[in-house]
This record gives structure tokens, sequence and C-alpha cells, in this order.
């Protein structure tokens, strides 16, 4: 069996009778070691997906294994770079880290569970900002931290969630290559949720398309056989690079993952009868209404 | 004009504005001789029996200028009585927010508990004072002299803890997702979880109920000591009011108010402080 392991994945939200389905017959097999980049429109799930694996919310159906364990809570051992950072404010940046740091190791001694968390902001060359509180530090340097947290616990497997999305383009693409090198020196297994296919081909392994919400489900993989390290600049003009992104924008475009919303609404049509302003207001607040005689139509309509 | 320059100029305008209008409807002494040629002092004015400012300035300041002074036990300087006001103020209040910050963040974690315990509070959240001392007194029977103290704290204890209790159980509620996600993540342990997520982001909250509700606790001492005739700057203001002396209210009313002031400032620059750290 594989390292982690979806079986026919499915999750809704909202009561029984009146279910959105988010996501659907999700199956996916992660290898150890390997970086996957799930690809899919915003909106699409793709939280859900993370928030699955991390174990903060439980399938409807299917299961989800990690080392043939089944995943019902989250746990240190999956750790998570949340999209907006979630880092706790009031707290300096080795205090963010040494929170997650000094629970999680109680056996080492003190020095040692210092050393290790020195060493994490260092790995993201954050130690001049090691005393700043969030509010301190810029987006990109707040992912930083937050990338340290999750790398100091320790995880079998590294899940980011959309780690970029809030960034402007310029700090994005520093980060994306100092992530690239972390991921790969530390030869974690990753799961990368974007909706950058470029992010994706720099970074991943193996990238799969997510379709759609709602009920969005995930496409074919599509390995990313470009030797390592990738460079930026070269990987726009390579055609493997050409070749891999036509295809996951094709499929995402295409016929798999095209949005296909369902919009129901209820229409209260206009009303032709004009209100009468020559009538007085009647008293107590109750106001002079134009009468609706507007017939209410249910309309449907998918795009 | 400089923006420091008015923010000190406009409130003595203010002032002086206040004053004016005091010294306007404020009664006056006058002095009528009667046809046997004796003379009798009789009061003139709008609200007759009002000082003027000049007046309440002359009649009190043995209380201002020695403010520590001790010359009876009904005669003492205005800070002393204030001192003792406060002693009982600070104690109801520590016992106000040592119960209601728990009870804030069993309300704002449980909806169980929130559902039980909320339609109560909204209730006696709005009783007066007034009612509370006597029902205080009565709990506190048993204690023979001490009672009074002790009902003077449950009042004030009582009165003031609601917006601690409220804005904590506000705060716990508004402690996003997020934080709780970490905590799941990292595993804490539902003490960790308190200690080192929930009460530092719910802190800038509980420190806005602390503020709301140390407000409370100095209004309610007057309505207290008014009562129980513990000595106090209430007390004191209640025995010149039956001595007929108008004067002494009015610096009660000036010094409980002043004192009242400070101690919101007080409280605001801990909060800011508070908030500004994260």
């Amino acid at each position: 069996m594989s390292f982690l392991e979806l079986r026919d994945i499915s999750k809704g939200y909202g009561p029984a009778s009146a279910r959105m389905p988010v996501l659907r017959e999700i199956n996916l097999s992660i290898e150890k070691g390997e970086f996957v980049a799930i690809v899919g429109y915003s909106g699409a799930g793709k939280t859900t997906l993370i928030n699955l694996m991390a174990g903060l919310i439980r399938p409807d159906s299917g299961s989800i294994t990690l080392n043939d364990l089944e995943v019902v809570s989250p746990g240190p051992d999956r750790g998570i770079v949340f999209q907006n950072y979630s880092l706790l404010p009031w707290l300096t940046v080795y205090e963010n880290i040494a929170l997650a740091v000094d629970p999680l190791f109680p056996n080492w001694s003190a020095a040692r569970r210092r050393q290790h968390t020195e060493q994490h902001i260092h790995m993201v060359n954050l130690t001049p900002a090691r005393d700043k509180r969030p509010a301190e530090l810029s987006g990109g340097m707040r992912q930083r931290v937050s990338v340290a947290r999750a790398l100091a616990m320790d995880p079998q497997i590294l899940l980011l969630d959309e780690p970029l999305g809030a960034l402007d383009a310029l700090t994005r693409a520093n980060l994306q290559d100092e992530i690239g090198r972390i991921c790969q020196s530390s030869g974690k297994t990753v799961v990368l949720i974007t909706n950058d296919p470029d992010e994706a081909i720099l970074l991943a392994d193996r990238i799969l398309p997510l379709s759609a919400g709602p009920g969005a489900t995930l496409g074919p993989s599509i390995p990313v056989d470009i030797e390592r390290p990738r460079d930026r600049r070269a990987l726009s003009q390579d055609p493997r690079f050409q070749a891999i992104r036509t295809q996951i924008v094709d499929w995402l475009l295409g016929a798999g993952g095209r949005p296909t919303v369902t919009v129901s609404k209820r229409l209260t049509l206009p009303d032709l009868e004009p209100e009468d302003l020559t009538l007085p207001r009647t008293l107590f607040g109750l106001r002079r209404e134009a009468k609706r005689r507007g017939a209410e139509r249910r309309e449907t309509v998918t795009l | 004009m400089k923006k420091s320059l008015q923010d000190i100029f406009f409130p003595f305008v203010g002032l002086a504005l206040v004053l004016a209008f005091w010294q306007l409807i404020a009664g006056r002494s006058l002095e009528r001789v009667r046809a046997d040629g004796t003379s009798e002092e009789i009061r003139a004015g709008w609200i007759k029996d009002l000082p003027t400012p000049i007046d309440t300035w002359v009649k009190t300041r043995k209380y201002v200028l020695e403010p520590f002074a001790k010359r009876e036990e009904l005669d003492q300087g205005i800070l002393r009585f204030t001192w003792y006001s406060l002693v009982i103020v600070g104690k109801g209040y520590f016992i106000a927010l040592l119960i209601g910050t728990p009870l804030g963040f069993l309300l704002g974690l449980s909806k169980t508990f929130a559902r039980m315990f909320d339609p109560l509070i909204q209730v006696l959240r709005p009783v007066s004072p007034l009612a509370w001392m006597p029902l205080g007194v009565v709990l506190f029977t048993g204690a023979g002299k001490a009672a009074n103290d002790l009902g003077a704290l449950f009042t004030i204890a009582i009165c003031s803890m609601w917006p601690t209790v409220l804005n904590t159980a506000v705060g716990v509620r508004a402690v996003p997702q997020d934080y709780l996600n970490v905590a799941k993540v990292l595993k804490l342990s539902r003490t960790q979880t308190l200690f080192r997520i929930l009460v530092p982001a719910t802190l800038p909250y509980m420190f806005t109920g602390y503020r709301l509700s140390l407000g409370i606790a100095w209004l309610v001492i007057v309505a207290v000591e008014m009562l129980t005739g513990r000595v106090g700057i209430g007390n004191f203001l209640w025995n010149e009011y039956n001595n007929g002396l108008y004067t002494s209210i009015i610096l009660c009313i000036i010094t409980i108010g002043l004192v009242g002031f400070l101690l919101d400032r007080g409280m605001s620059l801990l909060e800011r402080r508070i908030q500004g750290a994260r």
C-alpha cells in the first residue's frame, strides 16, 4: 500500500436534505518522498481536501490512511502550512516555533529543543527576525515562519495549503524557490495545493488537477519529468514544461475539469402594478407597499 | 492653533461655560434687616439652596487642602475617604474578576452552559446595586459585625462582574478557528490549549470587560456606603446631605467623578498596552 492513500473520499457540507457535495470519488496514492501538487480552481474544495488529509475534518465516506494507519484526527505527523499562516500574533517567531517543538519532544533536553527551534528559524533565513512578532513581518516572512513551524514538528508528510496564495508575484517566486530547496533537502513527502500550474510544475514530481466544484474530483496524474534543480527562467522555455502546462490547463478547462455550476433560484417576477403614492401612509410604521402580484418562479440554470 | 493646544484650550472653555451656568442658577445669601432692626440671612436665586462655585470652594477647601487629615470619624480629608472606598472597591472588584473570568470562559466554550445560564445572566445583569445590597447583608448575617462589609463586597462583586463575564465569553467565541486548528495539529492538551491559545487570544476582550467592570464597581460603592454606613466617600456624601451641607455634596460628586475618570484612564492605558502587544 502507498504511503498516503485516499480511497473513494467524498465530502459535502450542509444539512442532509440539501447537502452540497464538495468532493467526490477522490482517489489518491502518494509514495514516500514524493512531492505531489494538486492544482485546481479557487473554491473547488482544495482546502477541504487538505483538511481531510490533516484530519481536521472527516470524510462522509471513504478512507484515508497514512502509513497504513487510518487518519481520524489531526496530529503532528502531518505538518500543515495554512494559507493564512495561522501564526499566533502574541508570540514571537521563536515562540511560535517553540510552541510546536516543546510539547512534541518532551523527552529532549531544553538545550536540544532550543537548538532544534533555532535551526529551523535559520533554515528559513529568519534568524535576524527571531524575536519579532508576526505583525512586524511581511507576508512572505510570516509564511516562512509557518513553513519552519511545520517542519520543526518533524512530520512524516508536509501539507501545504496554497502557501503562497496571498503573496505578491516577486515574493512568491522567491519563496517558491526556497520551499523547493527546503523540501528537496528535507526529503519529506509533500502535498502542495495551489491554483498556479507554473508553481506546481516548478516544485512537484507529479501533478493532479482538481476539477471545479461542486462535486470536484481529481483528474489524471501528470508526471513532471524535468530534472532538478529546476531553474525558473530556463523552465519556461523548456518544451516539456509547456507540454505539461498545456496538459493541466486543457484538462481543467476541458470536459473533465470544467466548472458546472447549477444555479437554482426562486425569482419573484417584477410587478406591473405601480405603487399608489396618493394613498396615505399607514400608521404604526406599516409602510405603504406595492402589491406584489408578480408570480414566483423557480429557475434552474446550468452553466 | 496647534492640536495639543486645542486639546487643552477647549476643555477649559467647556468647564468655564458650565461654571458660569452653575453660578447663574445658584442661590445667594442675602442679609435682610427686619423691622425691629435685627437681621436674618435668606437665600435668593433660581435654586435657592444650591451653593455657588466659590461658596463651594470656600466651605470645602479644608477637605481638599488637607486631603489625608483625620479630625474625627466623620470629618476627614477627602482623599482619606476616597481611599477607604477604593480599598473596598478593590476587594470587591478582585472577587468579581476571579469569578467573572472563568464564568466567561465557560459561557464562551460550552454551548450547553451558555444555554443554561445566559438567560439567567441577562435577568440578573440589570439589577440595581441598591436591590442587591439588602440581600448581601442578609446572606452574611451569620458573620455578625462583618455582615455589612461582606454584604458590600458581595454587592460590588455581583454588580461589576457582568461586563467581564460577557466580554470574556464574546472573546472566547471570537477566537479564530485557525488558532484552534494549530492547537489540534500540535495535539495540545486541554489545559495547554486553554493557557497557550485561548487565554492569550481572549486577553484583549477580557481587558475591555475588566475596564467596564471597574467603572461599575466604582459606581456601586457610593450606593453601598449610603446604605451600610461604612466610612467612605459615599457615606460622607450622605452624612453631609443629612447635615444640610450641600457644598460637601458637590465636592464629593466632583471627587467621585475624577477618581472614576482616572481609574478608567488607567485601565485604558493597560488595555492598549495589552492590545499593542499583538
